[in-house]
């Protein structure tokens, strides 16, 4: 076995044995696990109890509003005068009531009356209303089919087409957004974690002067090879174990979440864009956390310096529903560019709208060309402080001797 | 072939020279000293040797080879900023750094155990490294180090935060690799633990060599024309001697240009003096240091 194996080994044996990698590796399919139970348990409790008939009071001033009292499970009583529907009201027999004043036909204003402090009135209670008001205004004037169409005249079903005309194998949809959405997350959750390891570890062989007694035996290239190779398959096997406890998963959601299951899609190109954003975008991290990881005295003050780069990567995540609003945001378009957002960016947006195969390429090479320019800095950065104890250099001191050395 | 050979190494820092056109070379199978002040130049000299720093300019050879990873495999380092994987047990960092230097895991644990127990340490093998004192983790070090059966051992303040007891047991392991015919660097700024465990040394101040070779020739160089006397009595007046220097447990002689200690014992003797020490005054290397260090400056 190489020596680079040897400390690939070592540091991939030693990552899966921590506490922190184990945790998180089963925190995420307990945590589904979790949200799934909870979700199945809401929907059933609220699904099996006695549908409970509402009543809602109303006093028509305005005259003709007598027919299609009943709207679903609502039930519409008429009072005569405001006072009767108040006292009903106090008295508990309604819920609420409102009143179609005489120029209601010239002003449309209905006035709601409730015992409830509300923002707005309820979106099924104003959907109730209106349904009634329409359904008697037309009552009579047009056929019941045509008052049905008018309060539900909307049903939309899109289809994509290709430029020749024929279906597009590839729709679009919320279900797109679910799989690429799901990897973005344990992207950024992954490669955070996996610089989180590489700054800690470094820092852990810096406070414990184990670095010098390394580089006895092995070379520089040696032990960051090693350390990247381990830490990155450990981070790749965490995303694994999440992965293969995905089909459960969606197993047991299926049976929660119903129809919307099947409506989920994998973008065409998902895939292949998958692996290579994830093996670039650990590049560019494990890079950063390595040059991070050599100018820092110790672990704490490495992660915190790591920081830096992994908020950036949730970035697009924080943003993304502003992406399903805005999809061709020139922000967006930033995003994919900017190579420590570009990763997730492009894998949230695969899902939601085209990446124009001009802003892939160019994202693409920029990510490549920073973890060129990255590595170069981090293996001087680590020749120069590896073996540097005591207070982190400043970042005057740091682009000076980056420069000379 | 020298197990070392450096030739006018320089090496620069921002603000300092570290190490001054320095050449030495070390034997095989002999134990050399690298000797002087904290920031002389040291612990530099030594990483130029390991290739962890580039010098600005001059070359090393170890082992008859400019040093790459198959050299690595046969020198043992114990540096002075060292430690061990403290969540790691004893029996596992020893094994995985000795795997770091080439050795079979099999081997190195068989290894780890026999050199365990020739320390008395071997009840530790499955303890924690954080859960060891200083001394037993320098203890394990040095097993470290020297493991894989290495032909040049480098050692850089072995002694430091080292008790008596253990440091009676280092002492012990390096006169074993000694006798097994291995060369043997030690550097510290202890230069008492030097004269007693060396045979030749570089002394080095400011990146300089200040004195460089033979212990003994170097000390008998140094050596100034006066004994040591503690003898029951008073000897009196003694020809050849101009001037006494007593201190609590003996008297120091300077002698004249023409005497020699002989004549001066012979004396003695003659005159039925019954002496309890005779000793020809020989400086320690701390005294030769600070002598040097002084005319330097």
């Amino acid at each position: 076995m190489s020596k680079t194996q040897l400390i690939f080994r070592h540091e991939f044996l030693n990552t899966i044995k921590r506490k922190g990698f184990i945790i998180m590796t089963l925190i995420v399919p307990v945590l589904a696990l979790i949200a799934i139970g909870v979700f199945h348990l809401i929907s059933t409790t609220s699904e099996t109890p006695v549908v409970e008939t509402t009543t809602i009071g109303y006093v028509d001033e305005a005259g003709g509003f007598d027919q299609y009292t009943t709207q679903g499970d609502i039930e519409l009583v008429r009072f005569d005068t405001s006072d009767d529907a108040t006292a009903a009201l106090i008295n508990g027999d309604v819920s609420e009531y409102f009143v179609v004043p005489p120029d209601y036909m010239s002003t449309g204003v209905i006035n709601h009356y409730t015992l409830e402090r509300q923002l707005e009135t309820p979106p099924v209670i104003a959907m109730v209303i209106k349904n009634f008001l329409t359904s008697n205004l037309l009552s009579e004037k047009v056929p019941p089919e045509t008052v049905y169409r008018i309060e539900s005249p909307l049903n939309l079903v899109v289809t994509r087409l290709t430029e020749t005309g024929e279906v597009a194998t590839e729709q679009g949809g919320f279900g797109n957004v679910i799989i690429p959405g799901i990897f973005s997350l344990l992207l950024a959750l992954s490669l955070t974690l996996s610089s989180t390891y590489l700054v800690q570890g470094l820092g852990d062989e810096k406070e414990s002067r184990l670095i010098e007694v390394l580089l006895s035996s092995v070379s520089t290239r040696q032990l960051l090879t090693g350390k990247v190779l381990g830490l990155g398959a450990a981070g790749l096997l965490q995303v694994a174990v999440w992965l293969a406890s995905a089909p459960l998963l969606l197993n047991l959601a299926s049976s929660t979440f119903g129809g919307f299951i099947s409506t989920i899609q994998l973008p065409a190109n998902f895939l292949v864009l998958g692996i290579v954003y994830f093996i670039l975008g650990y590049s560019l991290f494990a890079s950063l956390s390595a040059g991070i990881g050599a100018i820092s005295p110790n672990a704490r003050e490495g992660q915190q310096l790591s920081m830096i780069y992994t908020l950036l990567a949730f970035v697009p995540l924080w943003f993304s529903s502003l992406l399903f609003i805005f999809p061709n945001s020139p922000i967006w378009v930033a995003l994919t560019i900017f190579p420590v957002t570009a990763p997730i960016a492009a894998m949230l947006r695969l899902g939601v709208s085209d990446i124009a195969a001009w802003e892939l390429a160019v994202s693409i090479a920029v990510l490549v060309l920073s973890i060129i320019l990255v590595m170069f800095l981090a293996i001087k950065a680590f020749r120069i402080y590896l073996l540097m104890y005591g207070k982190r250099p400043n970042w005057g001191e740091i682009i000076q001797n980056l420069r000379s050395g | 072939m020298p197990a070392v050979e450096v030739s006018r190494i320089i090496k620069s820092f921002a603000d300092k020279t570290a190490v001054d056109d320095l050449s030495f070379s070390v034997a095989q199978g002999e134990m050399f000293g690298l000797i002087g002040p904290n920031g002389a130049g040291k612990t530099t000299t030594i990483r130029i040797m390991m290739d962890i720093i580039k010098p600005d300019s001059g070359e090393v050879t170890i082992l008859g080879e400019k040093l790459s990873e198959a050299t690595k495999n046969r020198l043992g380092y114990l540096p002075e900023e060292r430690g061990l994987y403290k969540k790691l047990s004893v029996l596992e960092s020893i094994v995985y750094l000795a795997s770091l230097k080439g050795m079979d895991k099999h081997l190195a644990r068989e290894k780890a155990e026999e050199l365990l127990n020739q320390t008395g340490m071997l009840a530790t093998k499955k303890k924690k490294i954080e859960e060891l004192s200083r001394g037993m983790g320098q203890i394990i070090q040095l097993i470290v180090t020297i493991i894989h059966d290495p032909e040049l051992v480098i050692l850089d303040e072995p002694f430091a935060g080292l008790d008596p007891v253990n440091t009676e047991l280092l002492k012990g392991m390096l006169a074993d690799l000694r006798n097994q015919g291995k060369a043997v660097i030690l550097s510290t700024h202890q230069m008492n633990q030097v004269e007693e465990l060396c045979d030749r040394i570089l002394m080095i101040n400011n990146g300089q060599a200040v004195l460089y070779g033979d212990l003994s020739e170097i000390k008998s160089r140094y050596r100034g024309n006066s004994v040591l006397l503690d003898c029951t009595g008073e000897p009196g007046e003694i020809p050849g001697v101009t001037a006494k220097r007593t201190s609590k447990s003996y008297t120091e002689l300077i002698l004249d240009s023409e005497t020699i200690p002989q004549h001066v014992l012979t004396y003695l003797v003659s005159r039925g003096m019954v002496i309890n020490r005779f000793e020809v005054a020989t400086p320690s290397l701390n005294e030769i240091f600070l002598k040097e260090v002084g005319k330097k400056s």
